[in-house]
């Protein structure tokens, strides 16, 4: 079962660079979360992957009775979700403002912070 | 209930009134954040209570850094859970300074800041977004937990992206979205990295960490390193990506781009001295020739980026850029002196990259241009000006009296203390990128400064008001102060280094709790 993760999390990975190494700032958005959710996957699957075995610790006890599922990464994955989330959504309103005020949604037709053909430097001095 | 089996992975005591510092500048950031956010439309409060805010997290870090250079890394862990279970808050020298020295800056470009700007923006949110900027670069310095400083790099990301789009010029969203979309791409590889070395450790806590690292599989922990140099170097500019510094930190206002040059990129780099010369150094060693290659075309290159840029800012960007290199080559050579020359170098980094975009904002707001082609004569209208400069580009590029002398004269030292000649190679490297950022800031000072005036200046030109002149004054003063009275700051940094190097004494701060392998 890890192993079929793990080649998942490959997929995601590779499709997240694949997208983000597009011009269009839409699909590099689409590349953000599709690496953010591969980069989930990945911690989900570094947790060791038990079934069923719900983390709980049965009454009378202060230790649990068996082998049980790795609560922690779910944690950390909770975390990251969230956070991953908020950014994309600055991100995707950040791409809707610059669409509106640069008419650009192509990385290449950017320039006004960087103007293309810039000037040479003075030769005085 | 087996009682007496509990306290084992508990915390049973009362933590200490005195160790709450540690966790007061975070909490007094985030609640302060929270607090300027509601009273955001209050005209004319907003600049006060962030004042007050920031000189009390100045107060609680002064404290703590007494506290750690006295007594050695403080250590407080969240919840009654013992580490490696409950989230740790650590602070060693290195941590405590850099924290300290970040309020600093926080405060004199708060000064800044109000007296730059513009009458109707009560409600943007600046003040609360600063403080929050702060509480996650403070986070960062402090936390004693790799999972919590991702969380911290975010908090930290999230406010430096408000701060570069309030005003919404076209430029600001165009340098935001190069900044935003690489940056977050820089934490998603540390996250990944996070859980790789999760995987391979089952721990993330640092003490933990030094704990098992030496067991984990050696191959794959060099990939795991890799990745964090990847992301790390990716947040502190470091040469092959470092492409969003120049796309962005000259797009906001003046104040919020010294708030981020001093800022941002330390902890970047900090983050790297951190995971790779503390918490794994066996995996630093394998990839010392990338660090070298990396240190060496970042010191060279940047500066000559510096002379190529005409736009005044751009160009300071590409000095802030060269300063990462000279921390970068003080990784890729460890010992005592390295290490402190990194740890002084990124502490003088803080004041003077943040002193060169406020002077740089002064000479805009006096011209109104932002490309020094089109801007000459200063010297006549404004002389105290071109002294600052010059100050600060004197510092940027390590000339004695100032602060940037010693942490340059510390890497060079520990350079040709170096055996092989990696740190012959750094050396050369070191002091080529001294004599550039020096052609560059001085072919800078003469064009702005000395040059006949080019054109009159189209917009009517605003003197720098006395709020202006108290800010980078203050800055000014303490980096040439710092410079000629350096003997506490170099003990200081010698301290820190020894942590860093034998990191005994930090792990045991944390007072991890006795669990079986």
């Amino acid at each position: 079962m890890d192993y079929v993760i793990a080649v998942l999390v490959g997929c995601f990975v590779g499709l997240g660079v694949y997208m983000l190494l597009s011009r269009s700032l839409i699909r590099m958005l689409l590349g953000v979360v599709i690496l953010g959710n591969g980069v989930n996957l990945l911690i989900f699957t570094a947790g060791r992957l038990t079934q069923e075995i719900a983390p709980i610790v049965p009454g009378g006890l202060d230790h649990p009775d068996g082998p049980i599922a790795n609560p922690l990464p779910q944690a950390l994955i909770l975390t990251a979700i969230v956070i991953g989330f908020a950014m994309f959504s600055f991100l995707l309103v950040l791409a809707y403002r610059t669409y509106q005020a640069l008419d650009a949604d192509n990385t290449d037709t950017m320039r006004v912070a960087e103007p293309e053909n810039a000037p040479n430097p003075p030769l005085s001095y | 209930m087996a009682a007496d089996n509990v306290p084992q992975g508990m915390i049973e005591t009362v933590t200490q009134l005195a160790d709450w510092v540690i966790v007061m500048p975070m909490l007094l950031c985030l609640m302060g954040a929270a607090l300027l956010l509601i009273l955001r439309r209050t005209v004319g409060l907003g600049f006060a209570l962030a004042v007050m805010l920031v000189a009390a997290i100045i107060a609680c870090e002064t404290l703590l850094l007494f506290r750690v250079v006295e007594h050695g890394p403080l250590s407080m862990t969240m919840g009654k859970w013992l580490p490696p279970f409950g989230i740790s808050f650590t602070a060693d020298v290195f941590g405590a300074s850099f924290a300290l020295a970040a309020a600093v800056v926080t405060l004199i470009v708060l000064l800044y800041a109000h007296a730059d700007r513009p009458a109707n923006t009560a409600g943007d949110g600046f003040f609360a977004l600063v403080l929050l900027l702060l509480g996650g670069v403070t986070g960062s310095f402090l936390t004693g937990d790799l999972f919590n400083l991702y969380v911290w790099f975010e908090v930290m990301l999230i406010s430096s992206f408000g701060l570069l789009v309030i005003g919404g010029r076209p430029i600001q969203l165009d340098g935001a979205v190069k900044y935003g979309f690489l940056n977050f791409l820089a934490t998603t590889i540390f996250l990944l990295s996070l859980g790789l070395l999760y995987g391979l450790l089952g721990t993330l806590n640092m003490a933990d960490i030094l704990r098992v690292a030496p067991m984990a599989n050696p191959a794959a922990m060099v990939g795991v390193a890799a990745l964090m140099l990847l992301a790390f170097g990716m947040k502190a500019a470091g040469f092959p990506v470092n492409a969003w510094l120049p796309a962005s930190y000259h797009a906001p206002p003046a104040a919020v781009s010294a708030l981020m040059a001093g800022l941002l990129t330390k902890v970047g780099i900090y983050a790297l001295l951190r995971t790779l010369v503390v918490l794994l150094p066996a995996t630093r060693e394998v990839l010392e020739p990338v660090l070298l290659l990396v240190a060496v075309a970042t010191l060279v290159l940047s500066p000559l980026g510096a002379i190529a840029e005409t736009n005044l800012r751009r160009a300071m960007g590409f000095v802030v850029m060269g300063g990462i290199g000279a921390v970068l080559a003080g990784i890729a050579m460890p010992s005592l002196t390295g290490i402190s020359g990194a740890g002084l170098y990124i502490f003088h980094a803080m004041l003077t990259m943040t002193g060169l975009y406020l002077v740089a904002g002064l000479i805009e707001r006096q011209t109104g241009e932002t490309d020094s082609r089109r801007m000459g004569g200063l010297y006549a209208s404004s002389a105290p000006l071109s002294i600052v400069f010059l100050v600060l580009i004197l510092g940027a590029a390590g000339v004695p009296p100032m602060l940037g002398f010693w942490p340059k004269l510390q890497l060079i030292q520990a350079g040709l203390a170096e055996a092989n000649w990696n740190g012959s190679v750094l050396v050369v490297a070191l002091l080529i990128n001294a004599v550039l950022t020096l052609i560059a800031g001085s072919r800078l000072w003469a064009h702005i400064f000395w040059r006949a005036d080019v054109t009159p200046v189209s917009p009517p030109t605003q003197h720098p008001t006395r709020l202006h002149w108290l800010a980078t004054g203050l800055l000014a003063t303490l980096i040439i102060a710092a410079g000629l009275w350096p003997n506490p700051m170099i003990e200081v940094a010698h301290i820190g280094a020894g942590d860093m190097a034998d990191p005994t004494r930090y792990s045991n701060a944390f007072g991890l709790a006795e669990i079986a392998p």
